[in-house]
């Protein structure tokens, strides 16, 4: 029996809509202030070099130039190690991203900075800075990395970290399977891709204080690094938070902003960076090229009986891949009693990677979802039901540890096997259909909410979660469905870090969860004040006083929320609301496919035909918002499975960096993304809610694959499953079955 | 550093002027000279989509074109895409529809969409994919604003 909602569950128009359909919002290159320099960051032409030599002195003088800042210029803070937001990192290694320090480690590793006063300028100035690189050996994929003689990045060793998971037995568990796929799989390092260049403005202020205006997914996280590596107190440095064009995990790590703000002290006025393309691409971002290796067994009816992952992520120029979450998740989906995972985090000679949209997740499903199409069709079993048989429930151990509170695994599966798509039969040659699901667990973090009434009956919301999806509705939602008013009377502000208590990052699929939650929490203290105001008018206790609805009443006196607000002033004052949460129970969320693909096999090129998208959303608060969510994510997963992929040179150089090259799925590309919203409600919030930003972009290779399989006889195990892949495939198999 | 030159025209339906560097391109002088920073950069050569504007009747990107290109000429921006205080039927459909998420791609898809529901009233989603296939959205996977595009076709054609 589901809770009936006046807010939840609607569909209004978001709070920002009309300064983004006009044009007005204002974006992280947007923002303009008097005095305002511009900044152009050198980076390295090599993959992997020391620097011998660094002269600035012919950019300084160059007409127009105000500062210039290498490495030399950050405070020289003894090495700690520091927790930014995304795990604890040496102080030396965030530093050395910012502007590298003695070696380069990937191409686009940022040198030096010029301030100038345009663009131009500090661009023709950074090409007069000279720099004497010795290049050295480059290494560009884990297991190349992982050789003993493969040049190393670091003083310590290129396998930063081996992680290790194990359930019940190892390798005895799989003599009693009758059937077992052990497979190898590769996917490309890709790139988040949001349209908006990463652009960062600072102001180093004649009061000490540095302002920080930028685009990002958390601003506190830039705060927290700004002071950290300007070696400042928190509290000298403010984080204004812009309007942020995708982030998608990308916008989580800090890349100029100390810079500009070093740049800011040496000129004496504000100095914004605005990153091209090329450097978007060649220095920020990507998420982990992988090789995987799974094995898993089952027994003649289908259920698993053990399972083994061999996990080696690239985690770039510094360790911190997102092997972590992909051993975490790579068979999350299953109930398996033996399970042996190792995962391995692995530096190479491309840009640090980032988080992106269920950061590790994606990898690790090609490969098991892959393996497990196989099983079912050695035993003979429909995949769905197959992956029913076996499906994680409340109660199911995660190799890793944590016992699964409820989950969806089961209802998002019965989803899709109920789906009028899968019941369709497809037909015509060269046509398939394939399906897989996947996981992601969520994440909590800390969020912290007010809200102000107004005389008016309105009230106003300030948060401090970035908005990059339309979150200023879905919490602001919340906040209405309990104060018993409209969205539209909830104003959501998100507020710069002087005005909002600590927010961790837009991630994780945490916000409209853990900032709803604030936001929930907040407009309860709101509602114990206003019962307050309504005891104070009709001299009673507070306890005579019941809320429903946006009406409060005792006896047969009774005042709406409105009328109650317009009598604030005269029963004590403002009323602010206020909440802080750090909330554990998450609650993690599945998701799953079906598509239906045609392979031309003259080319090998993959069209979608048709693409179904099922996700465990717990309670939808803004259904359209969470549609979106899926259909991003689902193409952001097509994209990956068919086309991206960092293209590089033996020599560590990317070939691809333009949206021209680096092929990102276009409107002509694909069909409408059909959703399917599963509601199995989050016991971990008031409403149910589980984040959906990330599950949705895990099944899609590993669907995608599958179906190509269905079509035509091959099995992809490398991404991108690009013509030439596809082309080389079938060609294979062909031969290999004397198929013609 | 060449000398400033002046340029008139006309920008979203009024009289402009300003002075640009012959080096600068039409959306640096959008957003830089003219403070109209509606029109977005996504990449600075082409291929997103997302500084595009009319440009004497055509859609162009805004950073393929000089600024000193823009003599005698008529553009609209998305600033200029509303009616006075009313949204754009368009922009209203967006809303309706949710086809934004973070935004940055909107003010590009307006422009183009636009420009194609003014010569083709009531375009096939075929159509309207290709005609948008010059502009990249990273969030939505575009399935809403095909819809957007095509609620707002219906309704004017009703």
């Amino acid at each position: 029996m589901s809770a009936t909602y006046n807010v939840i569950g609607t569909r209004p128009v978001r709070h920002d809509g009309a300064d983004k359909v006009t044009g007005r919002a204002i974006y992280g290159a947007d923002v303009q202030l008097a005095g305002l320099l511009h900044g152009y960051v050198l980076r390295s032409p090599h993959a992997h070099a020391r620097i011998k030599r660094l002269d600035t002195s012919k950019a300084e003088s160059f007409p127009g130039v105000h500062a210039i800042v290498t490495a030399d210029d950050f405070p020289q803070t003894p090495e700690r190690i520091v927790d930014l937001g995304e795990g604890d990192t040496p102080l030396s290694y965030v530093r050395g991203n910012l502007l590298a320090k003695g070696k380069v480690l990937y191409r686009g590793h940022a040198v030096a900075a010029v301030a100038a006063v345009n663009a131009h300028v500090a661009e023709e100035a950074a090409h007069l800075i000279e720099v004497e690189y010795e290049p050295l050996p480059c290494v560009l994929t884990a297991p190349d990395a992982m050789k003993e003689d493969a040049p190393r990045l670091h003083a310590d060793p290129n396998v930063s970290a081996h992680i290790r998971h194990v359930k019940g037995d190892g390798e005895a568990a799989f003599k009693d399977a009758a059937v077992i796929v052990e497979r190898e799989f590769h996917t490309a390092t890709v790139h988040q891709g949001y349209i908006e260049p990463h652009a960062a403005t600072a102001l180093w202020n004649n009061d000490g204080r540095v302002l920080v205006w930028c685009s990002t997914q958390g601003s506190f996280v830039v705060r927290d690094v700004v002071s950290c590596v300007l070696d400042l107190p928190v509290s000298q440095v403010k984080v204004t938070p812009t309007e942020i064009g995708g982030g998608f995990g990308g916008k989580i790590p800090v890349y100029l902003e100390p810079v500009a703000a070093l740049l800011s002290r040496k000129a004496g006025r504000p100095v914004k960076i605005v990153m091209t393309r090329q450097a978007v691409f060649e220095a920020t971002g990507p998420t982990p090229g992988s090789y995987i290796k799974v094995k898993i067994g089952a027994d003649k009816d289908g259920k698993f009986i053990a399972a083994q992952a061999y996990m080696a992520y690239e985690a770039g120029a510094y360790p911190g891949a997102m092997v972590g979450p992909g051993t975490m998740c790579v068979f999350a989906a299953y109930e398996i009693p033996h399970i042996a995972i190792d995962g391995y985090d692995v530096c190479v000679n491309k840009p640090s990677t980032a988080a992106y949209r269920a950061p590790g997740a994606t990898n690790a499903a090609f490969a098991t979802e892959t393996v497990v199409d196989e099983i079912a069709e050695k035993l003979g079993i429909d995949p769905i039901e197959l992956r029913l048989r076996n499906a994680a429930k409340e109660g199911t151990r995660r190799a890793d540890g944590p016992k699964y509170r409820r989950i969806g695994c089961v209802e998002v599966l019965e989803a899709m096997k109920n789906h009028p798509h899968y019941k369709m039969p497809l037909a015509g040659p060269n046509r398939g259909r394939g399906v897989a699901i996947g996981f992601w667990f969520n994440v909590g973090l800390p969020s912290a909410c007010t809200l102000a009434v107004n005389a008016d009956g309105t009230v106003n919301l300030v948060e401090g979660s970035t908005d990059i999806g339309g979150t200023r509705t879905s919490i602001a939602m919340q906040a209405a469905e309990v104060l018993g008013i409209h969205a539209e009377q909830v104003l959501p502000s998100v507020a710069d870090t002087d005005s909002v208590g600590f927010t961790g990052v837009t991630g994780g699929s945490r916000t409209t969860f853990a900032t709803g939650m604030a936001a929930h929490d907040a407009a309860h203290d709101v509602v114990r004040q206003m019962k307050e105001r309504a005891a104070k008018l009709w001299e009673t206790g507070v306890d005579q006083v019941a809320h429903a609805n946006g009406v409060y009443s005792s006896g047969d006196k009774s005042i709406t929320f409105a009328e109650l607000a317009a009598r604030i002033g005269e029963t004590g004052g403002p009323v602010v609301g206020r909440a802080t949460v750090n909330p554990r129970g998450a609650g993690g969320s599945f998701a799953g496919n079906i598509v239906d693909v045609e392979v031309d096999p003259e080319t090998g090129k993959v069209t979608i035909l048709r693409f179904t998208a099922v996700q465990d959303a717990g309670k939808a608060i803004h259904p359209s918002y969470v549609e979106g969510q899926m259909q991003g994510g689902s193409v952001q997963g097509i994209g990956w499975a068919l086309n991206e992929e960092y293209y590089m040179s033996p020599s560590g150089a990317m070939m691809n960096a333009s949206l021209l090259d680096y092929r990102m799925p276009t409107a002509l590309d694909l069909p409408m993304i059909d959703t399917c919203i599963v509601e199995v409600p989050n016991p971990g919030h008031p409403f149910g809610v589980r984040g959906v930003g990330e599950a949705n972009i895990v099944p899609p290779p590993a669907a995608i694959a599958n179906a190509i399989y269905h079509a035509t006889g091959a099995r992809l195990r490398r991404l991108p499953m690009n013509p030439p892949a596809v082309y080389e495939a079938i060609r294979i198999t062909e031969d290999s079955t004397g198929r013609s | 550093m060449h000398a400033k030159v002046h340029v008139q025209c006309t920008i979203n339906n009024e009289p402009a002027e300003f002075l640009c560097e012959p080096r600068q391109s039409l959306l640096e002088c959008l957003r830089d000279v003219l403070g109209l920073t509606g029109t977005k950069e996504g990449c600075n050569d082409g291929n997103c989509g997302a500084c595009t504007v009319m440009f004497d009747g055509r859609i162009v990107t805004s950073c393929l074109v000089l600024g000193v290109e823009a003599q005698g000429r008529s553009i609209t921006t998305v600033e200029g895409i509303a009616r006075g205080s009313q949204l754009h039927p368009l922009q209203q459909a967006f809303l309706e529809n949710a086809a934004l998420q973070c935004g940055i791609c909107t003010p590009g898809f307006l422009v183009a969409a636009k420009a194609l529901l003014d010569q083709e009233p009531n375009p096939s989603e075929e159509r309207i994919r290709l005609f948008l296939a010059n502009n990249l959205c990273r969030c939505t996977g575009y399935d809403k604003i095909i819809r957007a595009v095509q609620q707002c076709a219906r309704e004017a054609n009703a």
